[in-house]
Order: structure tokens, then C-alpha cells, then sequence
């Protein structure tokens, strides 16, 4: 119940956000399309701590913020590649194990490698990862595991009970 | 201050375009999808925040505008790694080989039980 409630009041400020209508009877009519959704959402089942990551802290900005500037590397290092006219790539493909305990974890994880350019996630099973590389230097990347602590230490505060 | 910031507006968007049109650049020049799917991976990060952010400076002060492009840029850093695992996953599962070494013997690579 408590996070159907904050579906809810999600829904409605991105209702708000998204419409800057503040007439009462279209405020009502927002709120009464989200309910709506919250309660497909209920009889859906899909109101779990997944589909409604409530416990994802703000620890998680930092992280992002991380993410954000290896984004911006990676960006450059495949546009030098595209732009050499020798085209020296050198694609590999290899797993890798991710080494978070839960799911959600392991999917951040694996976004975050596919977020950076140059390193594409094909594929998660049972914790490990495979992964094809464009360039021999950005699969040394990931295997270097930087990326792999930083979401373990993410997750690890999220995750207290477990571990 | 207008001046600042459609300079800075002008700055972004234009290396947001830059790096779309690498990306696109990319798409032609390498052989196959997997790597191919490297440069569109170019585009739909780096390209669309530098143009979100060069749009953000234009939106005039802190508005809904801008919140708008903030979600905006939320939600592509969310679904876009989604969709660019969807396609290599459904080229993988279509047969196609990649044009890619084995790496298991690089150091840190998971190996397989039976593999050496």
C-alpha cells in the first residue's frame, strides 16, 4: 500500500511537470488518470521494489556522476578510432563476472557498460557477463574492474541486509 | 548574460552534431553490426546530452522547458543501453557472427568450467 501511495504522488508530479496545467478541474483529472495507472500497475502486480526501485538511495548520484565523465572519455577514444583513416579496431568479445549480489545490480552494471561506447553488454546470465569490445584497450577497461567496485559499492550500501 | 549563454548554447549544440555525424561517419566505415553498434551507441549518448544541454541553455531560466529536457535526458540515459542491448541480443540470436577475437585469455576474463 505504502508504495502504491508513493507510485501515486510519483505519477502525479510527473503528470504536473510534464502538462503546467494548474486549472482545478485538469489537476483533478491528473490525479484521477494516475490512480488509474497505480491501479492497473496493482492488479498488474508489478508494484514490487523493481518496477518501483524506492530503495535506490542517493548514493547513486555520485555514481552517475562518474559514469558521466567515463561516458564522455569513452565518447572520444571511438571517435578517434572512426576518424583514424586506418580504422584500427581490434573487437573482441569476452565474459566477464559481475560481482554484485542481487539482479538490479548486475543490470546497472551491465547498463553502465553498455552506456559507454566502445563496450556493448550481449548478454547476463547467472552473474556473468559477455561482452564484445570494439577495441582491445576498451575491453582492458572493463576487465580492470573499476566500474564492477564502484556499482558493488553502490549496491552494497543499497543493498545492507544482503552481505 | 543572453550572450553567455547562446554562446554556450551554440558551443553544445554544435559538438552534439559533431558527434552525431561521427557516429554516423562510424556506422558506414565499420564492417558489421556488433561494432557498428558501437558508433550508434556514440549517438545516442554523447550526441543527444550535448544537444539536450545546448536546448537547456536556451529554455530561459528554470522552467518547466527545462525540466522537460532534463527528463528528457533521464530517461535516454535509462532506455537507450536497453535498446542498444535489445539489438545486438537480436542480432546475436538471428546468427549473426561477430567479427571479434576470443578474449578468454585476457587477464580478468571469466573462464568457463572446462575451458583452460
Amino acid at each position: 500500500m505504502a508504495s502504491s501511495i508513493s507510485l501515486w504522488v510519483f505519477l502525479y508530479v510527473f503528470w504536473f511537470l510534464l502538462s503546467g496545467h494548474t486549472e482545478p478541474l485538469l489537476l483533478g483529472f491528473g490525479a484521477i488518470s494516475c490512480a488509474v495507472v497505480v491501479f492497473i500497475a496493482y492488479r498488474m502486480d508489478v508494484i514490487d521494489h523493481e518496477g518501483h526501485p524506492s530503495h535506490l538511495s542517493f548514493r547513486i548520484i555520485p555514481y552517475w556522476v562518474w559514469l558521466c565523465i567515463e561516458i564522455v572519455k569513452s565518447n572520444i577514444d571511438v571517435a578517434k578510432v572512426i576518424l583514424s583513416p586506418k580504422l584500427n579496431i581490434s573487437p573482441v568479445m569476452f565474459k566477464t563476472k559481475a560481482n554484485q549480489s542481487r539482479e538490479l545490480g548486475q543490470v546497472i552494471y551491465a547498463n553502465s557498460i553498455t552506456l559507454t561506447p566502445g563496450t556493448v553488454t550481449l548478454g547476463l546470465e547467472d552473474g556473468i557477463l559477455e561482452i564484445h569490445a570494439l577495441t582491445i584497450e576498451g575491453a582492458k577497461g572493463v576487465l580492470s574492474g573499476e566500474m564492477d567496485r564502484r556499482v558493488c559499492k553502490v549496491k552494497g550500501k543499497m543493498e545492507g541486509h544482503n552481505e | 548574460m543572453d550572450m553567455i549563454f547562446d554562446i554556450l548554447s551554440w558551443f553544445f549544440i554544435l559538438a552534439g552534431s559533431a558527434f552525431v555525424l561521427i557516429g554516423a561517419i562510424g556506422v558506414i566505415r565499420l564492417p558489421e553490426v556488433f561494432t557498428r553498434s558501437h558508433a550508434a551507441g556514440m549517438v545516442d549518448t554523447f550526441g543527444t546530452a550535448l544537444i539536450l544541454l545546448g536546448l537547456m541553455f536556451q529554455a530561459g531560466g528554470f522552467n518547466l522547458v527545462l525540466v522537460k529536457l532534463v527528463m528528457i535526458g533521464f530517461f535516454l540515459f535509462f532506455t537507450s543501453p536497453v535498446s542498444s542491448h535489445a539489438l545486438v541480443r537480436a542480432a546475436l540470436a538471428d546468427g549473426a557472427k561477430p567479427l571479434a577475437e576470443d578474449g578468454s585469455n585476457l587477464e580478468g576474463a571469466y573462464k568457463e568450467k572446462g575451458e583452460k
